[in-house]
This record gives structure tokens, C-alpha cells and sequence, in this order.
């Protein structure tokens, strides 16, 4: 029988040799120009890093490529970065050129350094979730191909973070995201009283319910939702399958802007809500990617130089956003769940738009 | 030629960015499991609507966790993707690979299932996406018998992540992949069988720029910090001040604390102002850098909305050496897990729980002393509890009568 709790291979077997050499001892580092960075040890030694986008999903014969590409110039040491990149890791710089020209050849963007957009940190979606209110992959795909130039430049006021959560569940974790584009569900889940008594386990379906709002009805050996209480996360559709959420004509996307977790500058915030729904329209979410692309160019504009979207966004005031992006403000932008009225404007300075 | 069966996905194929589908098809082309994969997802785009089940107990022998269960909801239509399980492979710190490594991974991978992987999921583990029942176990046995460990999944210590620090960064002011390593090592038997309330995630950042999001996707948040003075190359800041970054504007004003001042030549510093944001260094990395005084700030209760909405992590330890074997870490990780495990209910994550029962009833529990950096201001309620030691007791008042 295998070894069981043996845990990762250890990291230090996987840096390379200029790594082990500099670890801990490093210098400074310049951004030589768009996805390459140069880090230089105390020893006066050089790192070279060339980041490369990938999809995420990946199939093992890309990952294989990958590594051909890691063992032709980088003697077979590569990483992957928090946001889903490549980053191929080398000493010598003469071969840093050479691997950017098989890169494009091979059609890998390089970017995602400085004030650009990096990858779009997401989530399974339709590929593999099974509570997904959209596709992860998917709307991904459509917008970087949009805003592409912004990954493989550096001309935006700050870094422009976005993220991708399929369902309020939120495995992508977009809430202190840049940018933030979350599938929302707005129907409550449809119970099929005929198969529950048979797949699903009353009492446990119950206790899945994070806000009580489900009661078994143990006459009839099924359950009945309170719609009132329900807030369409899905997690009883996850132990019982005879009570789908997902509603084709009412799921769809929710965009949020301003939050970041770095400490620079301001503190680490939340996204807040700017568009409360958007349709799913695949294969190309035209609704969602124009939505992202009008705010991303409205900040671009409006920002000053390291401002991050929240900062600009804090300091011209959300009236201001809504009247520069035309995006309509609604009651559902108005919190009313727990700590709402923190979010009240208790003071009559505000701005007329 | 033949009418293409999946019209909807073909159309994301082309443009620029890296095509998830080229990779789906990829695969399709050794695996009937990709294959019938594309095909739901084709019927997906169609519909507006997954097909995905959860359920039913999968896993490895000794395990309760790190095997996600997933099963079609139409086999009829897509029966080698009736069974689609996942399986989280806890990722070597920092996520360096060898290739060596990633071609053996992948080996094991087109063995046992269907040649499609996240690099990475959300929590930071490499995922192998789809495999059948049968598969779990052999699979297992073969990245074990490789050097591969499974993650964390349902209610136990999920994978412990890490930003890239002493490995290629001159901020790092912890070694945050050896404290990550070191911990995912120490708390196996928590990460794999799962005995808590809910999840528990930890993440490490060697400094305040928080690249693995440790403040808002870890209940208990490891932050890189210094005390003592910003560390200044007078030589390179002039060389600074002859470039094209304008050090007032783009520097100092941007500063939070308003602790820095320019006048052209020299650059100071009143560090017993400075809140340690990283702004100027970001900025001038040649010639500034961290105090050398290092440790790391602990940040406790981050999560995403579900369920009392989304949380950050908070302060309860302005500042802790962190040095192997991170033996007061680890005291304060396992008095904080016990407390949780003790008091908080199925699906409460820690943040919740302490919101819940408040956090001076925290603190006294897990033994930290109540220090102003914990709050941006203190309380502006008058319900204030008292300890019940703090009030005289009628038989007290009693004595001092007499």
C-alpha cells in the first residue's frame, strides 16, 4: 500500500541552482520591460524570469510543452504564479531573447508585469462545478482576448487585478479584486418532491442550508424552501440533487470594482457592487466584456498614476464613477444585509455626479 | 468536410489569449473522457446551464479528504464522464517544478485519468480534473509511490499557500515557503482527515504586498513585516531623483502616513511614523528596503461572503519573530484550532465564530493580550461586557464596609 501523509515534494528540490545560490539574498529588481523581470543577488548574481499566460486548464501534452520550452532555455526549472502564469526561471540572459522569440512563435503572450492586467484568477464553471451560476473559462477567454494589450503592456495607472467566482460560494475568492465578476444565481432551488425521497438525505440537505431556510417535511419525505430566506448559494443542491438551483433564463453575472489586498498605499478592501446583473450569453459574454472593457477604459483615463481602481474610484467619489461609466445606479446597489447601514451616507458632502 | 459538433466552443479557438478549448481538444484526442467533456460543455453553452452533480463518498484509503466527487447528470448522453472526479495534489511550495517532476505528474495523469489539469485551483493545489472510481486508488498509489501528496478538502486544513519570497524577492522579511512548507508537513493528519467545524486556510506573505492574498482568502493570515528603519541607499537615490520617477509627487505624496520628506537631494525617512505600506519601496526598490528587524504580523478570520459575508483578517499579533522550528507559531495555530473546534458550529469559520461569541472572549482564550493595533478605533458603543472578576461582589463591598 502507498505512503500516506508523506506531503508535497519538497520545494527546495524543485529551484533552480541560481535560486538555492541567492536564496534569501536578494538585492533589488528591475522590470527589464513587459513579463521579464531581472533579479540581482547580493552575490551580484542575475535571475532572469519571462512570464507567459496560460488558459489554467491545461491538458498534459501542453504542460509537456511547457517543459520542452523549460529545458531548451531555462535547464528545466520553471514556476507558476499565484495568478495562473509561467514563469520560465534563468541565468543566462543571452537566452532570454531567444525564449521570448520561441514564446511568441509558440503564441504564449508575455506580460503581466507592472501596471498591466495579469491573468484572470477563476474558478471551474460549467467545465467542472457543479453549482456554477456561469462558465469560469469561458468568459475569461472572451475578455482577455479583448483587453490583451493590457497583458502584454505596462500603461494602466496601476496593476488592474481581476477575478472570476462561477458562484457567490466564491472559490475564486474575487471579493478584493480590481475588478470582480461573479455568476449570481436569483432563483430559489426547484424541489423535485418525487426523487428526493429517494437520493437525498432529509436531515443533512437541512443542516446544508447556511441561512435555515430549508425544513424537512417528514409526512411527505421531502423538504420545502423558504424562498424569503434563501440567498441562492447552492450548497443543498450539493447533498441533494433532486433540488437544482440553476435557472438558464435568470442565472448570469454581477460586476464588482475597487478592492485589493496588497497594504500599499491604502489599506486591503472589498469589491463593491458597480453592475448587479448581466445575461449569459456564450460562447463570447459580449454584455460582460464590454462592461469590464468601459470601466477598465474609464479608469485608464480618469486615474492618476498608481492610483489602483479603489483608491481613484474612493477619491472621485462612487457618485462620480457611476456618472463616468454610465452605469445606471439602482436600489440593489443599496446594501441591506447585516451591517448595511455602514455603507449610509451620514453626512451631507457628497458630490452631484 | 464534416459539420463540426461543437459549434459554440469552436468560436473560442481563435483570438489571442491561450484557448482553454485547444487544450480540451488536446486532450480529447488520447482520452474518450475529454472527449464526452467537451461534448457537455458544448450541450452547457447551449443551455445556459451546468451539468454537473456533486455526491456520493469518494476517496482513498486512509484519507477523508482530497478527492472531490463529480458525476454527469446526463451519462446518457456523455457516459465516460458519468464518473468526473477531482483530485487535489498538493503542490510544492512556491509552485517550483522541475520538469522532471511536472512530466512524471503528467505520466500519472494520462495513466489514470483524463489528461486535464487546473495548474493551479484556487486554494493553490495542481488539480487533476476527471477520473472514474476505479482510478482514485491506483492513481493515488502511483503519485505517492512519485513523491506526491493529496491537498485539503471539506472541513479540515486545507493546503497551506505561499508567495514566492526569499526565492526571488528582495522584500521577503519571512521565509515564507520554508514557514509553509514547515506547517503543511507538521499538520498532515489535518489535512487529511477533516475533524473541524468548516475549512481552515492558511497563507503565507513575506511582506505587506500580500501576493497570495493572505489577508482576504486565509483564516489565519501569515504577513511578512520589520520593525526599525527603512534601510536607504542615498547613492541610488539620487540615481532615482536623475530618472524619470518624480520622488515628490510619485513617492512622497503617495505616502499614507506623510512620513517621508524630499528635498531634492536627500531623502528622510520618520520611520516611528511609517506604517510599513510598501509604497516607496515598491517604488524605488534599489534604494530602499525593508528594516532589518524581521517578523511577521498574524491576521486571523478572512473568508469569502458565505456565510455572514466576507471577511478580512484582523490583527491579533502585531508582530512575531518567525524562526524554525516556528514553534510559537505553531502553539498559537493549534490553541486557535482547539478553541474553534471546540465552540463553533458545523460550517462557522473561524471569523464568524469569533464575531460571534466577540473577541476579547477570543483572546482570552487563546491567550494574547488586547493591544491597540488589534482595532482602527476603539468601540463606539456603550455595551461594554465586564469580566465578571472586574465587579464587586456583594460580599466584597461587604468587607470594605466594615
Amino acid at each position: 500500500m502507498a505512503k500516506t501523509d508523506i506531503g508535497p515534494p519538497d520545494y527546495k528540490t524543485m529551484l533552480p541552482p541560481v535560486i538555492q545560490r541567492n536564496y534569501g539574498k536578494w538585492l533589488y529588481h528591475e522590470i527589464l520591460k513587459p513579463g521579464v523581470l531581472m533579479h540581482i543577488g547580493e552575490s551580484g548574481e542575475a535571475l532572469y524570469t519571462v512570464r507567459a499566460a496560460s488558459p489554467r486548464l491545461l491538458s498534459t501534452d501542453h504542460i509537456r510543452e511547457i517543459c520542452d520550452i523549460a529545458e531548451k532555455y531555462c535547464d528545466g526549472y520553471l514556476r507558476f504564479t499565484s495568478r495562473n502564469n509561467i514563469e520560465f526561471l534563468l541565468d543566462d540572459k543571452d537566452k532570454v531573447e531567444p525564449l521570448i522569440a520561441e514564446l511568441a512563435v509558440r503564441s504564449y503572450p508575455v506580460g503581466g508585469t507592472g501596471h498591466s492586467i495579469s491573468n484572470i484568477v477563476h474558478t471551474q464553471g460549467w467545465v467542472h462545478c457543479h453549482t456554477p451560476a456561469t462558465d469560469a473559462s469561458g468568459p475569461v477567454k472572451a475578455l482577455m482576448d479583448e483587453i490583451y494589450d493590457y497583458f502584454i503592456t505596462s500603461t494602466l495607472p496601476a496593476h488592474v487585478r481581476i477575478a472570476l467566482a462561477c458562484c457567490l460560494n466564491m472559490c475564486g475568492a474575487v471579493h478584493c479584486s480590481d475588478i470582480a465578476i461573479l455568476g449570481i444565481h436569483r432563483t430559489v432551488p426547484k424541489v423535485d418532491n418525487s426523487r428526493v425521497p429517494n437520493v437525498c438525505e432529509i436531515p443533512s440537505t437541512v443542516s446544508s442550508c447556511p441561512t435555515g431556510a430549508i425544513r424537512g417535511d417528514m409526512k411527505n419525505k421531502t423538504v420545502t424552501v423558504n424562498d424569503e430566506k434563501c440567498m441562492y448559494c447552492g450548497n443543498c443542491y450539493t447533498v441533494c440533487p433532486a433540488m437544482p438551483i440553476a435557472d438558464p433564463d435568470n442565472d448570469g453575472i454581477s460586476i464588482w470594482v475597487g478592492g485589493k489586498v496588497s497594504n500599499a498605499r491604502s489599506a486591503p478592501k472589498f469589491s463593491k457592487l458597480a453592475i448587479p446583473f448581466l445575461p449569459n450569453n456564450p460562447p463570447r459574454w459580449p454584455e460582460v466584456v464590454d462592461a469590464v472593457k468601459n470601466i477598465i477604459e474609464v479608469y485608464a483615463s480618469h486615474a492618476k498614476k498608481h492610483e489602483r481602481m479603489g483608491e481613484w474610484i474612493e477619491r472621485v467619489g462612487w457618485e462620480r464613477f457611476f456618472s463616468l461609466t454610465k452605469i445606471p445606479f439602482t436600489d440593489m446597489h443599496i446594501d441591506d444585509f447585516d451591517m448595511a447601514t455602514e455603507t449610509f451616507r451620514t453626512s451631507t458632502q457628497f458630490k452631484w455626479g | 468536410m464534416e459539420k463540426s459538433k461543437t459549434p459554440l466552443l469552436d468560436q473560442l479557438e481563435g483570438g489571442k489569449w491561450p484557448s482553454f478549448v485547444k487544450d480540451m481538444k488536446q486532450a480529447a484526442e488520447k482520452s474518450p473522457m475529454a472527449k464526452d467533456l467537451i461534448s457537455q460543455l458544448e450541450l452547457s453553452y447551449k443551455e445556459k446551464i451546468g451539468h454537473w452533480k456533486h455526491g456520493g463518498i469518494v476517496g482513498v484509503k486512509g484519507y477523508g479528504g482530497g478527492v472531490i466527487g463529480r458525476y454527469s447528470d446526463r451519462p446518457d448522453l456523455f457516459p465516460a464522464v458519468q464518473h468526473f472526479h477531482t483530485m487535489r495534489v498538493n503542490h510544492p511550495t512556491g509552485w517550483f517544478y522541475t520538469t522532471k517532476a511536472l512530466r512524471k505528474l503528467c505520466d500519472i495523469w494520462d495513466k489514470h485519468g483524463s489528461g486535464l489539469t487546473n495548474m493551479h485551483g484556487s486554494t493553490g493545489d495542481a488539480i487533476l480534473l476527471g477520473m472514474k472510481t476505479d482510478q482514485l486508488q491506483p492513481c493515488f498509489d502511483d503519485l505517492s509511490d512519485s513523491g506526491f501528496d493529496l491537498g485539503g478538502s471539506g472541513s479540515a486544513l486545507r493546503t497551506p499557500s505561499a508567495c514566492v519570497g526569499p526565492g526571488r524577492c528582495e522584500w521577503a522579511c519571512i521565509d515564507s515557503l520554508d514557514i509553509c512548507y514547515n506547517l503543511t508537513m507538521n499538520y498532515q493528519g489535518k489535512m487529511h482527515r477533516p475533524m473541524f467545524p468548516y475549512k481552515f486556510k492558511i497563507k503565507v506573505s513575506a511582506c505587506p504586498n500580500d501576493c497570495v492574498a493572505s489577508i482576504a482568502r486565509s483564516d489565519f493570515s501569515i504577513i511578512g513585516t520589520w520593525k526599525g528603519v527603512i534601510r536607504i541607499d542615498q547613492k541610488e537615490i539620487d540615481a532615482y531623483a536623475a530618472s524619470d520617477l518624480d520622488i515628490q509627487k510619485e513617492v512622497c505624496d503617495l505616502c499614507p502616513t506623510k512620513c517621508m520628506e524630499w528635498d531634492g537631494k536627500t531623502l528622510k525617512i520618520h520611520d516611528g511614523d511609517c506604517n510599513r505600506c510598501m509604497h516607496c519601496i515598491n517604488l524605488m526598490p534599489k534604494a530602499l528596503r525593508p528594516g532589518k528587524e524581521k517578523g511577521a504580523t498574524i491576521l486571523v478570520g478572512g473568508k469569502a461572503p458565505i456565510l455572514e459575508g466576507a471577511l478580512l483578517s484582523s490583527v491579533i499579533v502585531p508582530f512575531m519573530k518567525l524562526e524554525p522550528p516556528y514553534t510559537e507559531l505553531k502553539d498559537l495555530i493549534d490553541r486557535i484550532q482547539d478553541w474553534w473546534d471546540e465552540h463553533g458550529k458545523s460550517r462557522e469559520r473561524l471569523g464568524e465564530l469569533i464575531k460571534r461569541l466577540g473577541m476579547r472572549v477570543f483572546l482570552r482564550a487563546v491567550g494574547l493580550p488586547a493591544v491597540p493595533q488589534m482595532v482602527k478605533a476603539p468601540r463606539s458603543n456603550p455595551y461594554v461586557f465586564f469580566w465578571p472578576e472586574d465587579i464587586k461582589k456583594p460580599d466584597e463591598i461587604a468587607k470594605e464596609v466594615k
